[in-house]
């Protein structure tokens, strides 16, 4: 189980092989890989830089996995998040969730992203013809958090 | 009592963080809030409706109450992953 915030960029096939070798008991992986996309609301993207809150964002992450921990019955939580500078095609984000079943997994991995994009203090800013711009945050990813209340804890 | 500043913010106000005597007649960080964007000039950009805080380290409200020790962050909409 853990939460990394990192500078280096990391692969996401290791990070999935990883995700069982550890617990014979696992029968269900599921991952999730944020990349840099190349184009934001109609702009040609160059580049990237995710602030972040030291301190915060690692207690931040560790509670969302806490949480979803309480909610499924999972096996193993991996949470890798790029910060400063990055280019268009990297991964940014990697959450990894595993369980006996698959249901669990498929539920705690989206939940997590739900709450992470939602409550980890951090932030982007793309770089692009037009110069530099902090991205907005988005309605929808707030009301993707909201289903998570309606939700009876299903495995 | 330290006050934090990211992104967006930090960028407005010029300041990453600083120090503040501790105040007693602020008593949340909503009070805080609004002696700060009270400096005016780009301070009012605290007063943006989507201002998100933390205290110690953990999101809360702007009901949440300070303490003289506090680490106190401002901040705009998070828009990680």
């Amino acid at each position: 189980m853990g939460v990394r915030i990192q500078h280096v960029a990391f692969e996401p096939g290791a990070e999935t092989d990883a995700m069982h070798a550890a617990n014979a008991g696992i029968g269900a992986v599921v991952c999730f890989v944020g990349y840099m996309r190349d184009f934001n609301e109609g702009l040609e993207v160059s580049g990237m830089y995710l602030e972040h809150y030291p301190g915060m964002t690692e207690r931040a992450l560790a509670s969302i996995q806490v949480d979803a921990e309480r909610r499924w019955p999972l096996l193993k939580v991996e949470i890798v998040h790029r910060v400063g500078a990055l280019e268009p095609g990297e991964p940014i984000v990697f959450v990894g969730t595993a369980s006996a079943h698959r249901q669990a997994a498929f539920n705690a991995c989206a939940f997590i992203m739900d709450y992470l994009k939602t409550r980890a203090p951090l932030w982007k800013k793309e770089r692009s013809a037009q110069g530099e711009q902090w991205v907005e945050g988005r309605e929808t990813d707030q009301q993707a958090l909201e289903r998570w209340n309606n939700v009876e804890d299903s495995q | 009592m330290n006050i934090h500043y990211f992104a967006r913010y930090r960028e407005v106000l010029g300041v990453p963080s600083e120090t503040m005597e501790w105040d007693p007649t602020l008593v949340t960080l909503n009070d805080l809030r609004k002696k700060l964007a009270a400096r005016g000039g780009v301070w009012v950009v605290l007063e943006e409706r989507n201002l998100m805080c933390a205290l110690n380290q953990e999101l809360c409200g702007l009901d949440s109450r300070l303490q003289a020790e506090d680490e106190v962050a401002f901040f705009p909409t998070v828009t990680g992953g």
